[in-house]
């Protein structure tokens, strides 16, 4: 039987004590939809959980005074969904929170999980990273922060150096004319893992893309930032030349695995199919801002 | 391995149990507590037949640790019942045989009476997404939504 230590500390100081003190032995706890899977199946044998849920800010969502938003990492993908006006300044964020798992799983998952757990197939990642998001991460040697898009560093694995946890990530304010989508391939409609994960972020002024970033999931070992699907789109009135550039963009960014759910060939094309739909719902979305 | 004493609110009531620091929720509801309503069909998650509410929101007590219960309100299939009268998803669900096996049936109850309280007047569409989280291999979901669905209009109407 594994020796294991549960704490759930008030704060964060005292979190990122006992967290930096376990090593390599101890594991956050945020919804535990990811952790309790790899324990049970016996992947993961913590030695000490730090349940990070009792710090305030870990589960708190916050409209900043220049009109961003600041979630904590803990912040459950039904909390996110019940807020008031989070869907409507990001609905291509909580679209693809709300992907994650059943309604069931969704009453703990969090993005702050989502992303540290490493999967190049979680699906809020592209999302936030089209979105810009910046996280913030706090260690034994203080606070940083950190682009979305750096945090992942393969399957499994993150940048977050030992003894760091991720506390919360920042969206910016959004500029009139601005949306955002989130579109996943999988073969149902429901509790499945992404083929490929598209999120797309725009800004429209007068009908042409002024802003645009693009992020893609499980085609390469990390989530990515397209920045050459953004630039094909940034100036267009996305066009069908311009949406054909921005796909081949995708497409070409890909470094997929053959697997059971999708082979090189389908995910390589599919980033391009899905960088074309998720654009349009963005676009449409904006024009309505 | 030193015990874990845990206090929590179960059904309304205030309980303490003990339990080990990696015992799932399910493991200390159907273990110490002897709450055996919820059952255990998958252990990840993917089934919902350890469908709870944790403050009033669904989860699966298999991805909980029951330590986390500590000083929140847990409640189960057991509470849904008051004495002897059956909640009007439990008679409409006998009603109209949405059961068979009836491993899945708590978990689906629990998943359900958590959407009409959210949702009083869910359409078809919105029923079988809030249900996709819960399996079963005996009916075919069918009776399970139609049960659902004339639960609510019931209660509606009420
Ligand atoms: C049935 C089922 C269906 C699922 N479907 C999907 C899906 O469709 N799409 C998808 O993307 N995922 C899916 N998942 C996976 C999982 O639900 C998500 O990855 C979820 O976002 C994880 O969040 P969590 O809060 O539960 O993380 P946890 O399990 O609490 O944590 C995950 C990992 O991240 C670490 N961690 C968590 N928070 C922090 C932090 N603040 N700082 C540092 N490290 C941290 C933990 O130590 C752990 O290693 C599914 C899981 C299940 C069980
Ligand atoms: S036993 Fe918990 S979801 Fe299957
Ligand atoms: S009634 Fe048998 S699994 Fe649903």
């Amino acid at each position: 039987m594994t020796e294991l230590r549960y704490l759930a500390p008030d704060t964060l100081d005292e979190a990122i004590g006992a967290f930096a003190a376990a090593g390599s032995a101890a594991r956050i706890l945020a919804g535990g939809t990811d952790l309790l899977v790899q324990m049970r199946s016996g992947v993961l044998k913590p030695g000490v959980i730090v349940d990070i849920k009792k710090i305030p800010e870990m589960t708190a969502i916050e409209e900043t005074a220049d009109g961003g938003f600041r979630i904590g990492a803990a912040v459950s993908g039904m909390a996110l969904a019940e807020h008031k006006t989070f869907g409507k300044v990001w609905p291509g964020v909580l679209e693809a929170i709300n992907l994650i798992g059943s309604k069931q799983v969704q009453g703990r998952a969090s993005a702050g999980g989502n992303l540290c757990n490493g999967s190049p197939a979680g699906d809020s990642v592209p999302a936030m990273v089209a979105a810009g998001a910046v996280v913030t991460v706090q260690g034994p040697n203080g606070r940083r922060e950190m682009k979305v898009e750096d945090v992942p560093a393969g399957p499994g694995r993150t940048n977050l150096k030992p003894g760091e946890i991720l506390v919360s990530f920042s969206l910016p304010p959004r500029p009139p004319g601005s949306s955002n989508a989130y579109l996943r391939m999988i073969p149902r409609t429901e509790m499945d893992i992404a083929v490929v994960g598209c999120g797309v972020s725009l800004t429209m002024n007068d009908g042409i893309v002024t802003a645009a970033r693009v992020g893609l999931g499980a085609v390469a070992p990390t989530v990515l930032l397209v920045e050459d699907a953004a630039k094909a789109l940034i100036g267009s009135k996305l066009d069908d030349a311009a949406l054909a550039r921005a796909a081949s963009a995708c497409s070409a960014a890909c470094r997929p695995i053959d697997d059971k759910r999708g082979t090189i060939a389908y995910r390589t094309k599919v980033a391009g199919v899905l960088l074309k739909r998720t654009a349009a719902i963005a676009a449409k979305r904006a024009q309505g801002n | 391995m030193a015990k874990v004493h845990v206090t929590t609110l179960i059904n309304g009531e205030p309980t303490e149990f003990l339990c080990e620091p990696n015992d799932t929720m399910l493991d200390a509801l159907r273990g110490p507590l002897g709450l055996t309503g919820s059952k255990e069909g998958c252990a990840s998650g993917d089934c919902g037949a350890c469908s709870i509410t944790l403050d009033d929101r669904l989860v699966c007590s298999c991805l909980m640790l029951a330590v986390e219960s500590e000083g929140h309100e847990i409640r189960t299939i057991e509470g849904m019942a008051q004495g002897d009268r059956l909640h009007p998803l439990q008679q409409k669900f006998l009603e109209m045989a949405a059961l068979q096996c009836g491993i899945c049936t708590s978990g689906m109850l629990v998943a359900s009476d958590a959407l009409l309280k959210k949702n009083p007047d869910p359409t078809e569409e919105e029923v079988r997404f809030w249900l996709a989280g819960n399996l079963c291999r005996c009916t075919g979901y069918d009776k399970i939504v139609r049960a659902v669905m004339e639960t609510a209009a019931e209660m509606r109407a009420q």
